[in-house]
């Protein structure tokens, strides 16, 4: 299961999949404080593709750059420089206006605190997405919402506050959101970091069935070397560069 | 089912300000009183300035034509010499072309009524008693229209016709008469005429219950020696507080003496007018607290709901629909508040009018609420909300989700 090829990423070329890309980047950069004496460049120049439906770990040390190139695919903060592409679209010149649609349009999020809003029921903060797209919930985001749950197996936790729910139900309520909307691309930043193990691993296992049964191509940041082993891919930065990216060959 | 029926922003506003019960009902509470004061205290004020202006003119006119001063003409005099001059003692006298003049008091823009009046003194006389009386020669028609008599009558009609005469419940008292004697009275100048009194009125004023006698125009004429000639003319206008304009109109369309109320009571309206100011003012300083409460509390609210803000970011939600969320819980607070707060200033109105009563038992306010007052609060305060929460919206809205996620 462990056993693949490792090879060097060429940039702009994804020898891993034949599929169409949902995210590109060439030369991507980050730099904060920039004008300042303490300016400093985070992210020295990203070359990375991820295909359609891949299922893809992000691992490196801590201060790598992993959260930050997290948050630049994720539309969240602008690169300084480099070219970031989403499903096929350059994000070069975007107002903050289209950023938010194609973000939301594409990409679902789930963090390593879960991040649900308190004054929500679960089953709201599931449709929240499509609340946000559609204006109002309809009946069916409602029921799109109601099947994410009981999918994730909250089905009887629909009307409770996140404060009612364990870690991991509030975890596992995040990934039905995430999932709302159906997006191309799930982007996790350490979404089992503050889970015991057991529960880290029925976690996991809820990404990797959703990625195959939906095709939503999955990044997560993690720090836990068996779950990145489980990944068809990984990708590891350190100091801001792209130390290696793994191929591992898909279990059959 | 259960989904939530609302729109992204209301849904969210609102349970924002659910979430933060505390805060949210210190705030609403703030409001509901700064409403309720300012309509309450609007209320008040334009019920009592209008009782007051009610009962000032409800005895006079509001603008009265007088015939000029007459003065001395100097002679030329040369460089060297001194003179002392008195002023002129001022014969009664009539307007020179009074009914040209009552014509053009009528076609005056604002003009309700005109009643040409031939007033001056008299002494009323029965057995050994004698009082000094103003005597007021009218037509009633057009007299009633200036004040209106026939509500004040305690006795008889305001009929005034022949040789009856129409006198205050005072004089009569004081001279020992009723509806049916008679009254000797006896002008200045020594005429004299034996007059039946056929009404008795009440007009709120002791002073004018003991000196008014009403008696006919032509009776008035020749008691003062006034044959053909009024003393003065009495116009009402629509507008009280336009009064002195039309009054300074007709000074210079006529030539003539004319003075408003405003004039004649000038310390009554600096004293309303001072009360309006207060009142704008004590307005204003509401406004202002209230304001800064609402803005406050959704300024703490912006920073405790930092995360909730950058996860409905990163979902997709645009900064502007950030900034409608908070701009919508100032006018949901504004609103309520305001709703709240017309209802407190109603409770209030009706418990302080039965507090406060005359001292014949008369409420000093009628415990109403003008919808116009009630309407404008109501608008302000939903003003209030939203500009109060423009600087906290814009604060959510600049948030950055990244950091807003990580804090």
């Amino acid at each position: 299961m462990t056993s693949g090829m490792t090879s060097n990423m060429t940039p702009g070329v994804n020898k891993a999949t034949g599929k169409p890309a949902i995210i590109s980047m060439r030369n991507l950069r980050k730099s904060y404080g920039i004008g300042t004496p303490v300016e400093t460049e985070v992210l020295h120049g990203i070359d990375v593709e991820l295909a359609e439906g891949e299922f893809c770990a992000l691992i490196g040390p801590s201060g790598s750059g992993k959260s930050t190139l997290l948050n630049l695919i994720g539309l969240l903060e602008p690169p300084t420089a480099g070219e970031l592409s989403v499903a096929g679209q350059s994000t070069t010149g975007l107002n903050e206006q289209a950023l938010t649609v194609l973000r939301g349009r594409h990409i679902g999020f789930v963090f390593q605190f879960h991040h649900l809003l308190p004054a929500f029921t679960a089953l709201e903060n599931v449709m929240m997405p499509a609340i946000i797209a559609h204006g109002v919930a309809t009946a069916q985001d409602e029921a799109v919402a109601h099947d994410l749950l009981a999918r994730v197996g909250l089905a009887s936790h629909e009307y409770k506050k996140a404060g009612q729910l364990s870690g991991g139900q509030q975890q596992r309520v995040a990934i039905a959101r995430a999932l709302s909307l159906s997006p191309r691309l799930i982007l996790a930043d350490e979404p089992t970091g503050n889970l015991d193990t057991h529960t880290a691993d029925d976690i996991f296992a809820l990404l990797r069935e959703f990625n195959r049964e939906r095709g939503s191509a999955c990044l997560i940041v993690t720090h836990d070397p068996r779950l990145a082993a489980r990944c068809d891919r990984r990708i590891e930065l350190v100091d801001g560069r792209l130390a290696a990216s793994t191929s591992v060959a898909e279990p059959a | 089912m259960a989904r939530p029926r609302l729109p992204f922003e209301f849904l969210v506003a609102l349970r924002f300000l659910r979430e933060g019960r505390m805060q949210t009902a210190l705030i609403l509470l703030g409001v509901t009183g700064g409403v309720a004061v300012i309509v309450f205290l609007s209320q008040l004020i334009a019920q009592l300035q209008s009782t007051i202006i009610d009962r000032v003119l409800g005895s006079q006119a509001h603008v009265v034509v007088r015939p000029l001063e007459e003065v001395n003409l100097r002679a030329r005099t040369d460089a060297a010499s001194t003179a002392v001059i008195e002023p002129r003692a001022q014969r009664l006298r009539s307007i020179d072309q009074w009914e040209a003049i009552v014509k053009l008091a009528e076609d005056q823009p604002g003009v309700v009524a005109v009643s040409p009046v031939v007033s001056g003194p008299a002494f009323a006389l029965r057995g050994r008693a004698s009082k000094s009386v103003a005597l007021l020669g009218i037509e009633p028609d057009r007299y009633r229209r200036i004040v209106k008599m026939d509500t004040y009558m305690v006795r008889g009609k305001f009929q005034v016709e022949g040789t009856n005469a129409i006198i205050g419940t005072e004089l009569a008292k004081d001279l020992g008469v009723t509806v049916g004697d008679k009254v000797f009275l006896r002008a200045a100048g020594g005429r004299d005429e034996l007059l039946q009194v056929t009404g008795l009125f009440d007009i709120g004023n002791k002073d004018l219950n003991r000196r008014w006698v009403f008696t006919t125009m032509k009776l008035a004429q020749s008691l003062l020696d006034l044959p053909g000639g009024v003393s003065n003319i009495d116009i009402t206008v629509t507008d009280i507080f336009e009064a002195s304009q039309v009054a300074a109109r007709l000074q210079a369309g006529s030539g003539m003496t004319v003075d408003s109320w405003m004039t004649t009571n000038s310390q009554l309206l600096a004293a309303l007018r001072n009360q309006s100011v207060s009142n704008n003012l004590i307005r204003s300083f509401v406004i202002i607290i209230v304001a800064l409460g609402i803005s406050s509390v959704l300024v703490v609210s912006v920073v405790q709901k930092q995360k909730e803000i950058g996860i409905l970011r990163a979902m997709g939600t645009s900064s502007n629909r950030i900034m409608g969320v908070f701009l919508l819980q100032g006018a949901l607070v504004g609103f309520v508040g305001a709703l709240s707060g017309v209802g407190l200033a109603w409770a209030l109105l009706q418990i302080f009018s039965t507090i406060y009563r005359t001292g014949d038992g008369a409420p000093i306010f009628e415990p109403q609420l003008d919808t116009g007052i009630a309407l404008s609060a109501a608008g302000i305060a939903l003003a209030v909300g939203v500009l109060a929460a423009l600087i906290p919206a814009r604060r959510a809205a600049k948030m950055d989700p990244v950091q807003a996620i990580r804090a």
